[in-house]
């Protein structure tokens, strides 16, 4: 296959998500009202009893707004991925990922594509996002939007491949409902989403170390950091081999040899 | 050259044998039947064409290359029609077959040929605008016929593609799928039970059960079966009829 082949698997893919996105206006509207209750309504009622002292990278005491709002992108980003994810398992139950599975193109580089069309629409609404967070005196330095934008695609990579891989192991959309249960909110909330670490652990010393296993929490953290063009290496590493770690587990499991797929009752 | 050549292909499904030691070659620009009752195979035999499956036991070859060693060559001359649809109902006729372009690497200005090549030959060019969702099922499966077409593949699976339709719808597919055979030499693998699909003269392939009960021209496929007709052959290997 020639490079521009390549080219224009890709492109179709982004194009077809990016059109589903658009058709969704309430997909965008949803994806916006969750983090922005959180910012308005959860933040003005914590702010007063959660204090935060100065911590990297911050530079000065900050308001509580300010402070979760790297955890709310990761928010949108964590949710836009699950929904990607199970609208995977819906067009393998609808049959459309049949389509996708059998291109003549390598199944890892479809994956791939996939993995960076979702993480181009969570981009776009955790932009939206800092927009209307600005009216609500989130106010990052200017340059931080542009260098925010690498460490946001990658941790949406990061979590877009979490839910890719997923999805590769649940056969049935009933299922797909019940595990995000037991993914979305223990991912957001054991993390240092809403609170430091450091509060976590003044809390609870076993619930500070499962945060600190959780890639999540390094995903935030790599946003917080580059928000205010800042490198948190760890945050970087943790999230570039989650990334690589799940993205593997995922072509595996969509691998027809090595996968869960069609196992135990039909072709994908 | 054969377009298609099995050797020995088995699949189960965890404790279940659903294709055991299959194996026949489709010689190039041939058509052939695929037939057998529901559960005898034929949907497993195509995720397995397709790569949807893959089985350690057994070899594939699709124009002389192993479908696990070169599946991108061997799925590239191969277009597909499922059973079951795989349009996505919120695209349009026209961004279905764009999209399924794409992902053959077909440039801008080949997809739009060939799109427009397609639309007209289904008789579809005046709807391309609308949603597949706003569309019957018998403009579905054309639309399904045009995406399996679109990158001009030299071996077509068809699995129970016919199923549901009209019988206008029926004649004209069946009529486009045979000239493809015949004008273009496509190789054609058809899987159906509804034999109105296959003609006496057609070579056909009997499945039962995971195995391949019989293989030849139709006519004599049913004679050595002591059977009157295709349809009652087809009674004959039936699960009902085996069981009893």
């Amino acid at each position: 296959m020639r490079l521009a082949a390549y080219l224009h698997a890709f492109n179709g893919i982004l194009y077809r998500e990016l059109y589903r996105f658009l058709q969704q206006r309430s997909r965008l509207l949803s994806a916006l009202v969750r983090p922005l209750l959180w910012l308005v309504v959860f933040a003005a009622g914590f702010r007063a009893a959660l204090g935060i002292s100065i911590i990297p990278p911050y530079e000065t005491y900050i308001t509580y707004e300010v402070y979760i709002t790297p955890g709310l992108l990761g928010v949108i980003l964590l949710f836009n991925g699950m929904q990607s994810s199970l609208s995977m398992v819906v067009d393998r139950e609808m049959g459309s990922m049949r389509v996708l599975l059998t291109s003549p193109l390598p199944r890892p580089f479809l994956l791939f594509s996939k993995l960076m069309a979702i993480a181009v629409i969570s981009a776009i609404q955790a932009y939206v996002f800092l927009v209307v967070a600005w009216f609500f005196d989130v106010h990052p330095p200017a340059i931080g939007y542009l260098t925010l934008l690498p460490a946001m695609v990658l941790s949406a990579l990061m979590l877009a491949a979490i839910g890719l891989f997923i999805s590769s192991l649940v056969r049935q959309l009933e299922n797909f409902a019940g595990v995000m249960n037991f993914v979305v909110f223990p991912m957001f909330f054991l993390s240092s989403a809403l609170y430091p670490l450091w509060k976590m652990q003044e809390a609870n010393e076993w619930l500070y170390w499962v945060c600190s296993i959780n890639p999540f929490t390094y995903a935030v953290e790599l946003m917080r950091f580059a928000l205010y063009q800042q490198w948190n290496g760890l945050a970087l590493a943790v999230v570039l081999g989650s990334t690589l770690g799940f993205t593997l587990a995922a072509i595996a499991g969509y691998n027809p040899r090595s996968g869960l797929l069609g196992r135990k009752q039909g072709p994908a | 050259m054969n377009a298609l050549e099995i050797q020995q292909l088995s699949f189960q499904y965890g404790a279940r044998q659903a294709l055991d030691d299959i194996s026949f070659a489709l010689p190039e620009g041939s058509f052939c039947g695929l037939l057998g009752p529901n559960g005898a195979g034929k949907t497993t035999l195509f995720a397995l064409l397709t790569r949807l499956l893959s089985s350690r036991q057994g070899q594939i070859r699709i124009f002389g290359q192993s479908l696990e060693d070169n599946p991108g060559q061997a799925l590239q001359s191969m277009g597909m029609v499922f059973q079951q649809s795989t349009l996505d109902l919120d695209l349009s006729i026209e961004q279905n077959l764009s999209y399924h372009a794409a992902l053959h690497g077909l440039s801008r200005a080949q997809s739009r040929d060939s799109i427009e090549q397609q639309l007209q030959r289904f008789s579809i060019a005046e709807r391309r605008h609308e949603r597949v969702r706003q569309l019957n099922q018998g403009h579905r499966r054309r639309v399904e016929f045009a995406r399996a077409l679109l990158h001009r593949p030299r071996l077509l699976l068809l699995d129970e593609a016919t199923v549901g339709l009209d019988v206008e719808t029926r004649h004209m597919i069946n009529q486009h799928v045979r000239e493809l055979c015949h004008d273009q030499g496509v190789t054609v693998l058809w899987s159906s039970h509804l034999v109105d699909d296959i003609h006496d003269d057609d070579p056909i392939l009997l499945l039962q059960q995971g195995r391949l009960l019989a293989q030849g021209p139709c006519a004599p496929v049913v004679a050595q079966h002591d059977c009157a007709s295709l349809h009652e052959l087809m009674l004959k290997v039936s699960p009902r009829a085996a069981c009893a």
